[in-house]
């Protein structure tokens, strides 16, 4: 009831005690198309659904690399994501120049959600209306972390963004424990599966997905889409057989608890 | 006079050559590290593989030497991220000058030589003064050894003056092989006479088919 007289200002708290500009940036990252990054010990991949506006246009990019060892993808504004890929370009290159070695993904995401966080407490600013899949490899080993607006930051074995991505998540929730021991194959099968989940039966093609992978001897860069399309062809030959239907969970909002702290 | 004690430089000594051919360029450059009389290290690398087809030769003053490659290589990486390609030598060639005049009031006390590869696939050699003052030629030397390989990089490749109309083709028309072995004739006669020349010749080969390295002894003395 009270949204609209507390939602003007992303520096005005509600009677609830929400940021409802910071939670309206969360529901743009919503609209955005379909991002999923799945992770195993070794290896880290990303895939995006690639939405054109119209079939005149090319679609926008959504996965960026960030450094040999770490690479993004989007969801939400594009404009925003291409930005702050700019930006985590600079302090990767920036940290390798003082300490001549890879910055840490850790510290990076928190690099990246303190300037988020930022954005939700000045009164000219707004916050940032992307969310980002980072997928890493350091010392430590292989992370994925997804970044929101409202400057949190969570890491995950695998996670899915963007519009539709419910049925992904879905998918990848049967699967997850086992990702740990994937080959780096099968890391990528799952990613194409969970993407094809989230398009709903629209047909899945190499042109219309983007798929990045990294891991431990290999940097991160996109994969060739002769070698996507094979494996999609793979797919839907298993797929003669009755095909898994990923029941429809609603996306409708949680019970009351703000939509950031999720 | 007051006495300066401000003096922040040193020359490590050292030299570098490179020469362009017709579809290759030669750069090469000793491995000895001075300072003064005294050698700190006969291993040292005065070469650095900006991108994958220019090379950076740098003699004079080494932390100089290695912040100004630590300088290019982030700018590369910028370049690639935004161009997604890597950078041409003509561009990073500019590039080179532009950051070397930047500090036109407390320079790089470096003494650089850019190899590689152009657009075309030709070698290009382009060779730098401390501040930037940069041009395209066709073989150079630069260090403490110059003085002694340049007349006889002349005498032996006759480039054309850059003056002359129709412009001539500044590449030797030296095939890869009797480049190399020239570049090893040379340095073979700057060790001799010059002390902060020797041990080692590092020299790299850049070509359609990508970069080569080969290392040659000098003598030690």
């Amino acid at each position: 009831m009270f949204r609209n007289q507390y939602d003007t200002d992303v520096t005005t708290w509600s009677p609830a005690g929400r940021l409802f500009q910071v939670e309206y940036a969360m529901e743009a990252v919503k609209q955005g198309a379909a991002a999923v990054g799945l992770r195993s010990t070794s290896h880290v991949v990303l895939a995006t659904v690639n939405k054109a506006t119209s079939d005149l246009s090319s679609y926008q990019k959504k996965v960026f690399k960030v450094d040999d060892h770490i690479g993004v993808a989007i969801s939400g504004l594009t404009a925003d994501g291409r930005v702050l890929s700019r930006y985590l370009r600079n302090e990767c290159i920036n940290h390798a120049f003082v300490y001549e070695s890879p910055l840490p993904v850790s510290r990076l995401v928190v690099r990246l959600a303190d300037k988020a966080q930022v954005c939700t407490q000045r009164s000219w600013k707004r916050p940032y209306g992307v969310g980002l899949l980072v997928a890493g490899l350091d010392e430590t080993g292989a992370h994925l972390y997804y970044n929101c607006p409202s400057g949190n930051y969570f890491e995950y074995q695998a996670f899915a963004i963007g519009s539709r991505s419910q049925a992904a998540k879905t998918f990848l929730e049967r699967r997850f424990e086992s990702f740990n021991n994937y080959s780096r194959d099968e890391l990528i099968k799952d990613a194409v599966f969970a993407i094809k989940e989230t398009l709903q039966g629209e047909k899945l093609t190499s042109a219309i997905c983007t798929v990045a992978i990294l891991g431990k001897d290999e940097a991160f860069h996109l994969i060739d889409q002769k070698i996507i399309q094979e494996i999609i062809d793979s797919i839907e030959i298993k797929e003669d057989a009755p095909a898994e239907q990923a029941p429809e969970q609603d996306e409708a909002g949680s019970s009351g608890a703000a939509p950031m702290d999720i | 006079m007051a006495l300066r004690r401000d003096w922040v430089y040193e020359n490590n000594g050292g030299t570098c050559v490179a020469i362009a051919g017709s579809d290759y360029c030669v750069i090469a450059a000793d491995t000895r590290l001075s300072v003064g009389y005294s050698i700190y290290t006969r291993e040292f690398s005065k070469i650095c593989n900006l991108a994958d087809k220019c090379v950076l030769a740098t003699s004079g003053f080494q932390g100089d030497m290695k912040a100004l490659q630590k300088n290019l290589a982030a700018r590369h990486l910028i370049y690639q991220h935004q161009h997604n390609k890597q950078m041409s030598c003509p561009a990073m060639a500019q590039l080179l000058s532009n950051t070397l005049y930047y500090k036109r009031f407390f320079p790089y006390y470096t003494f650089n030589i850019l190899g590689g590869l152009d657009s075309n696939g030709k070698g290009c050699v382009f060779t730098y003064d401390a501040v930037g003052s940069y041009e395209r030629v066709g073989y150079s030397a630069q260090g403490t050894g110059a003085g002694l390989i340049i007349p006889v990089l002349d005498n032996q490749l006759k480039s054309p003056s850059p003056l002359l109309l129709p412009a001539k083709d500044a590449v030797t028309p030296l095939s890869e092989a009797e480049a190399v072995d020239l570049v090893k004739d040379v340095f073979a006669s700057a060790t001799e006479r010059d002390i902060y020349t020797g041990d080692k010749v590092e020299i790299v080969v850049i070509n359609a088919s990508g970069i080569r390295q080969e290392l040659m002894e000098l003598r030690k003395d």
